[in-house]
């Protein structure tokens, strides 16, 4: 491939949850490659992702995965500047995976080492089809495991302006569907479901916390959802899941898209994002569009390829590490738990 | 022919460097520290200290399981992107075999054993006949009680070693009707040196893989599966 002496390859690496995933990114926006071996198949006889079963797929897959992410790019281990990779949040035997095969490379190959954080992953996926996105910016960030409402100040620098109370909104997402019979993974199969239904049938609520207008809670409204089917039962009636679906998702996405237009008016933000999983969401990407043009927002979002998990995203967030002088040492650990923004500034 | 070896199957960290008639380095730390933090930092001060060039190594042994599943994955997947980088073959020695590997050349019964929770033992039972390992019994899940009848039953001297030893002590103590010994402490646990030794073993009988190809070894299901399949369902 043509490479330039000042370009930049990334060679990412991810396995927080269920998917196995290489990619390598030139200068932070182009994808050379970008390969995903999701298991969800293998977790949907579960009803959710079991770690120890992801973790030993991830095992068998990483190798494969990464050869693959390599010949796809057209390059070589020698070509590549730096392994990114995601060291958190997640599940710790998942992330322990790729982050011994990471720093295993890095160290075989004489190269750099950087410890990515999964979200600022899923933010960082907004720039690979906006080349002209710089921060600052808003953005809403949902998923199975996360739902923040994060302020990207400059390349690398987050702040956490609002964030889920109890659930995430993947979460209720999985939970409603398992509860009206549609099993795992919830999103997507609520999203197909819901066009077919009424978004208006039945009034479920929108919460707001009164002391933190940037904040959410979605337990509630699952506790509605599940309410309103134990009621229809008892009464003898027959359940539209369609709307059911329908007005569950709306109710999340008016939550979602009212609060990011409200933090980005008090924050004197003009740009807005969203990012992963629950972003793939048709629904919540044309309610979003239009709810930026009433408020004079630009609105970005990813493809759905880079709104659920990937290495791709990990690559973008890893090089902005990278020009900003992040290095990792060989002692780099899974963080579970990791935070937003937590990373000592370089 | 050089080897890389590694094992962090269990609490042990162990990472060595052999050539058939020397080993260069060995490195075992026995502590609480996550052998995610430190098996690398271990490798890394061996190379140095030894100013070893890592494409001079010819293959990459890994104790390949059983053991800790957490512990077992990090171990395989260094030596995997390690296999990646260098393009070195692997070779996935089964824990047990490096444990006994300890007493290499000793014609009593070794018996191996690592707490396998769940009231269980990972073991094996392992003797030296012309300076070649014998397998009598090949690594398994069981409880330690199965596993000590069946050295009574072969009536020679057992040595005992592992991390099992000290949790199932007053067990091995009660049960045992043949002369038996406890290992001294430089001998009973892992090492990447016997796991390297024994990875000379199966490179000359050719059983060895690619990078790609390495998966741990674990003897168990996970808990899902095992209530999956306890429901009658299957996997795939």
């Amino acid at each position: 491939m043509e490479q330039t002496e000042k370009d930049v390859l990334i060679l990412a690496i991810e396995t927080s949850c269920d998917e196995t995933a290489a990619a390598v990114v030139k200068n932070g926006r182009e994808i050379l490659s970008n390969v995903i071996y999701t298991q969800i198949k293998l977790h949907t006889v579960f009803g959710g992702v079991v770690p120890e079963i992801a973790s030993r797929k991830h095992i068998e897959k990483i190798n494969p995965v990464i050869e693959a992410a390599l010949s796809e790019a057209g390059v070589t281990l020698a070509d590549i500047d730096a392994v990114a990779v995601t060291y958190g949040p997640g599940l710790v035997g998942a992330l322990l995976v790729g982050v011994a095969e990471a720093k295993a490379i890095a160290y075989a190959a004489g190269k750099p080492l950087i410890g990515v954080h999964h979200i600022e992953g899923h933010i960082s996926a907004n720039y690979i089809e906006h080349r002209e996105l710089e921060p600052p910016f808003l953005c809403m960030v949902a998923s199975g495991g996360h739902s923040h409402l994060v302020l990207v100040k400059d390349y690398g620098e987050y702040e956490i302006v609002g964030r889920t109370r109890d659930d995430a909104a993947g979460e209720a997402f999985d939970k409603v569907a398992r509860a009206i019979g549609l099993g795992y993974p919830g999103g997507p199969k609520i999203d197909k479901l819901a066009k077919e239904g009424d978004k208006n049938a039945i009034s479920f609520p929108r919460a707001k916390i009164a002391d933190a207008p940037d904040d959410f809670s979605f337990s509630g409204l699952k506790s509605a959802v599940l309410n309103y089917l134990n009621q229809c039962e008892m009464k003898g009636i027959e359940v539209n899941k369609a709307d059911v679906a329908a007005s569950f998702q709306q109710s999340v996405i008016d939550v979602l898209t009212e609060h990011t237009a409200a933090a980005a008016k008090r924050l004197g933000i003009k740009k807005v994002a969203i990012a992963g999983g629950v972003a793939s969401n048709s629904s919540l990407r044309t309610q979003m569009e239009k709810v930026c043009e009433k408020n004079h927002l630009t609105f970005y979002h990813p493809s759905p390829v880079y709104c659920t998990d990937n290495a791709a995203m990990i690559g973008v967030a890893g090089y902005y590490e990278y020009r900003k002088g992040v290095r990792d040492g060989w002692d780099l650990n899974a963080v579970p738990n990791l935070k937003i923004g937590e990373r000592k500034k370089a | 022919m050089k080897i890389l070896a590694f094992d962090s199957s269990g609490l042990v960290a162990s990472v060595a460097v052999l050539e058939e008639e020397r080993m260069i380095a060995e490195y075992t730390v026995n502590y609480k520290k996550t052998h995610s933090q430190t098996l690398l930092p271990m490798l890394d001060e061996v190379v140095k200290m030894t100013e070893l060039d890592l494409n001079e190594i010819d293959a990459i042994a890994v104790a390949a399981g059983p053991g800790s599943f957490t512990g077992l994955r990090i171990g395989s997947a260094t030596a995997k992107g390690l296999g990646l980088a260098l393009d070195k073959p692997l070779v996935s020695v089964p824990t047990l075999e490096g444990i006994a590997f300890n007493y290499y050349g000793c014609e009593d019964v070794i018996c191996p054993m690592m707490d396998a929770r769940r009231k269980q033992v990972y073991t094996g039972l392992y003797t030296f006949k012309d300076g070649s390992m014998q397998i009598l019994k090949d690594q398994t899940a069981c409880p330690v009680e199965e596993i000590l009848a069946e050295c009574n039953a072969l009536g020679r001297k057992v040595i005992f070693l592992g991390d099992g030893v000290p949790v199932y002590r007053s067990i091995i103590e009660e049960k045992m009707q043949v002369s038996y010994t406890f290992a001294p402490a430089h001998m009973s646990r892992q090492r990447a040196g016997a796991v390297g030794m024994r990875a000379f073993d199966y490179m000359r009988e050719d059983r060895i893989e690619t990078a790609a190809q390495h998966a741990p070894v674990y003897l168990r299901k996970s808990q899902a599966e095992r209530e999956l399949l306890a429901k009658g369902k299957s996997l795939e």
